[in-house]
């Protein structure tokens, strides 16, 4: 069900958007002021009612993850918010730092009141020149105006934000691999437990969030959590709000749509993205960003159990289940961070797979045995099967080494690599074989018309 | 020669340090700080780096190897990545970089004989539905097409 919003974008394409009077002009910093007037406990609980999911992939409950920071004796708290976006197809955060960074220096001094911290560090991947500026020219501006520094809005609970850079490196994303390279070393993830909630940032109790979760804070304490929550059409499932949803590749006019949750993903192919692009038809969709595993739009989803949270669709195409976190995940693929890559039928889908391996080779971290030498070992066996030089080994061994990665990883880019793999072999298993047989598709390699 | 930093740097290289709890956090921006004078990180970066936040250089060497975007060799004046990830290439960023490639006479990876321009790849810059881009310094260049990659290209060659 596709409902506009206009929460988090309000003030794109506004001039000046970026600015303070701007913001302040449509309500800005209203909420912090009213948020650090009462209690971290009030803060949370509206979090927790605002069923807010994390926008950075993995969909966790934000006011959940609040409610982990405990007060520690001697050690102070830290909120690190996550703008490395960096997974192939995603380009949303990017968005809201150009746009409108006061939304998110105010959800990180709600943030930061909330889980008893009183510094952030925004890490934003170097590549951003624009984001990095606006953010700093907003975190300059909201301290010149007092609601930053010793005393924000005359309260005695100092928030100082920062920007941190990173230096080109897709692993540090993952949460703990960020906050590794926010110490200052090599950006290699760490074994969890411990969890950032205990063990963050230089040792600290942390908690990490995507820059999308914490600029829609403000509109959770605007509207009220449980508000914030009903606006979506999955409220029932606990997968709350308004989110930005991203549509790429071949639609006919890509970009970034604010809505509810619940858009479909024939909403934002052919409504949001305008449809498929160069008269082709739909082949495929990545739902949200390279790791989540493709659909096809034959499919329809089996789900005869009640109990099922897409009992609702049984019998559906896999195109009209609204995109949540819960629905996506037993739909077999992610929500991820809601940004689709869409393909049309005139370009082969072992190049599209081959693209995305040479990817994931470039991006392991060289930590484990399997995500290193895996991703490697795919990315040359898909190689290989699109020269038209493969066997039918081949798609087995890859089959072979995917399994092999899932599960036996430091971090979840092993899955993140593996999981779209086994997607693509099972469900364009004829495009392989035809490859093997040397009678390639029409598009024979090729990712653009 | 030692590196130092100028004198401008240097007062900023303060600002930074006073962000974080410790010297260590200060690796990456200090890094960058350097890179912007040198052009590269060299050896003397290196050093310059860990003595100043007081690491072992190997701790720095560590830090600089992993991140790409890091140089360990001199590059050209201008740096221009051609975003080759799935959003871009099913937008025709092969093209692209094929003809940036012909155009400027280097693979990629490589810095044309005059020093002007090194031309790189990227993996996804999150500018995917503006697809195809490239970045050219600390510039992102969007939507692009053939005949407004020349234009750009033919004024990183003038020297602009
Ligand atoms: C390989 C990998 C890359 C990731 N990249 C990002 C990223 O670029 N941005 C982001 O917000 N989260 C990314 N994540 C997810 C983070 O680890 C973390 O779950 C998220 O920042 C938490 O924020 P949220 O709960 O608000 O979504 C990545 C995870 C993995 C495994
Ligand atoms: S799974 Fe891959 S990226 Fe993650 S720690 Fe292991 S080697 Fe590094
Ligand atoms: S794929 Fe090129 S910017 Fe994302």
């Amino acid at each position: 069900m596709l409902q506009r919003t206009q929460h988090l974008t309000k003030l794109y394409g506004v001039a000046e958007g970026h600015r303070i009077e701007a913001y302040e002009r449509v309500g800005g910093y209203v909420q912090a002021r009213k948020a650090l007037a009462t209690t971290q406990s009030a803060v949370v609980d509206e979090m927790k009612k605002a069923n807010l999911r994390g926008r950075g992939g993995a969909g966790f409950a934000a006011g959940v993850k609040w409610s982990f920071m405990k007060p520690h004796a001697t050690k102070p708290a830290y909120l690190v918010v996550n703008a490395d976006e960096g997974e192939p197809g995603t380009f949303k955060d990017r968005t809201l730092m150009e746009r409108d960074p006061h939304r998110v220096v105010e959800g990180c001094i709600i943030g930061c009141f909330g889980i008893g911290a009183h510094a952030a560090y925004i890490y934003v991947r170097d590549e951003l020149h624009l984001s990095k500026e606006r953010l700093w020219g907003a975190i300059r501006e909201a301290r010149a105006k007092g609601y930053l520094g010793a005393k924000p809005f005359g309260r005695d609970y100092p928030v100082e934000v920062y920007v941190h850079t990173g230096a080109g490196a897709y692993i540090c994303g993952e949460e703990t691999s960020l906050l590794n390279s926010l110490e200052g070393k090599r950006g290699e993830p760490r074994l969890k437990p411990p969890f950032p909630a205990q063990v963050g940032a230089f040792g600290c109790p942390t908690t990490v969030n995507n820059l999308e979760t914490i600029a829609a804070v403000p509109t959770v304490f605007e509207l009220g959590g449980e508000a914030f929550s009903k606006l979506s059409a999955l409220h029932h499932l606990g997968d709350g709000g308004c989110r930005l949803y991203g549509v790429s590749g071949h639609v006919k006019t890509p970009g970034v749509f604010e809505a509810a949750v619940g858009v479909t993903l024939r909403d934002l192919i052919y409504d949001l993205g305008g449809g498929i692009s160069d008269g082709g038809e739909l082949l495929a969709v990545i739902p949200g960003g390279s790791s989540c595993p493709v659909l096809l739009p034959h499919e329809t989803v089996s789900a005869p159990d009640e109990k099922s949270p897409l009992h609702a669709w049984h019998g559906k195409s896999v195109l009209d289940v609204p995109m949540g976190v819960d629905t996506f995940r037993a739909l077999g693929t992610m929500l991820g961070t809601c940004c689709a890559i869409v393909l049309s039928d005139k370009v082969c889908p072992l190049a599209a797979m081959q693209n995305l391996m040479h990817f994931y080779r470039h991006e392991s971290c060289g930590q484990c045995t399997p995500c290193r030498e895996g991703t490697g070992w795919l990315d040359r066996l898909v190689t290989k099967l699109l020269a038209g030089e493969g066997t039918l080994d081949d798609l087995d061994r890859i089959h072979e080494i995917a399994s092999n990665i899932m599960g036996n990883t430091i971090c979840a880019f092993g899955e993140g690599a593996s999981m779209p793999t086994l997607g693509f072999v099972r469900k364009f298993r004829r495009h392989f074989e035809d490859h093997v047989a040397g009678k390639p598709c029409a598009a024979g390699g090729r990712l653009h018309a | 020669m030692p590196f130092a930093l100028s004198p401008e740097r240097d007062r900023e290289l303060a600002e930074i340090l006073s962000r974080y709890p410790n010297r260590q956090a200060a690796c990456i921006p200090m890094l960058h700080l350097c890179q912007e004078q040198n052009g590269w990180v060299s050896d003397e970066v290196v050093e310059f780096v860990a003595r100043t936040l007081e690491l072992p250089s190997a701790h720095v060497l560590g830090v600089v190897t992993f991140y790409t975007l890091f140089n360990q060799q001199p590059v050209g004046r201008h740096q221009v990545w051609v975003c080759r990830t799935l959003s871009c290439a099913l937008r025709g960023s092969d093209e692209l970089l094929r003809h940036c490639e012909k155009k400027l006479g280097v693979h990629a990876g490589e810095t044309t004989k005059g020093g002007e321009v090194t031309l790189r790849t990227a993996e996804c810059l999150a500018s995917c539905g503006t697809a195809p881009m490239m970045q050219i310094d600390k510039n992102y260049h969007e939507n692009l097409s053939i005949a407004e990659v020349d234009r750009l290209l033919d004024r990183l060659l003038a020297g602009g």
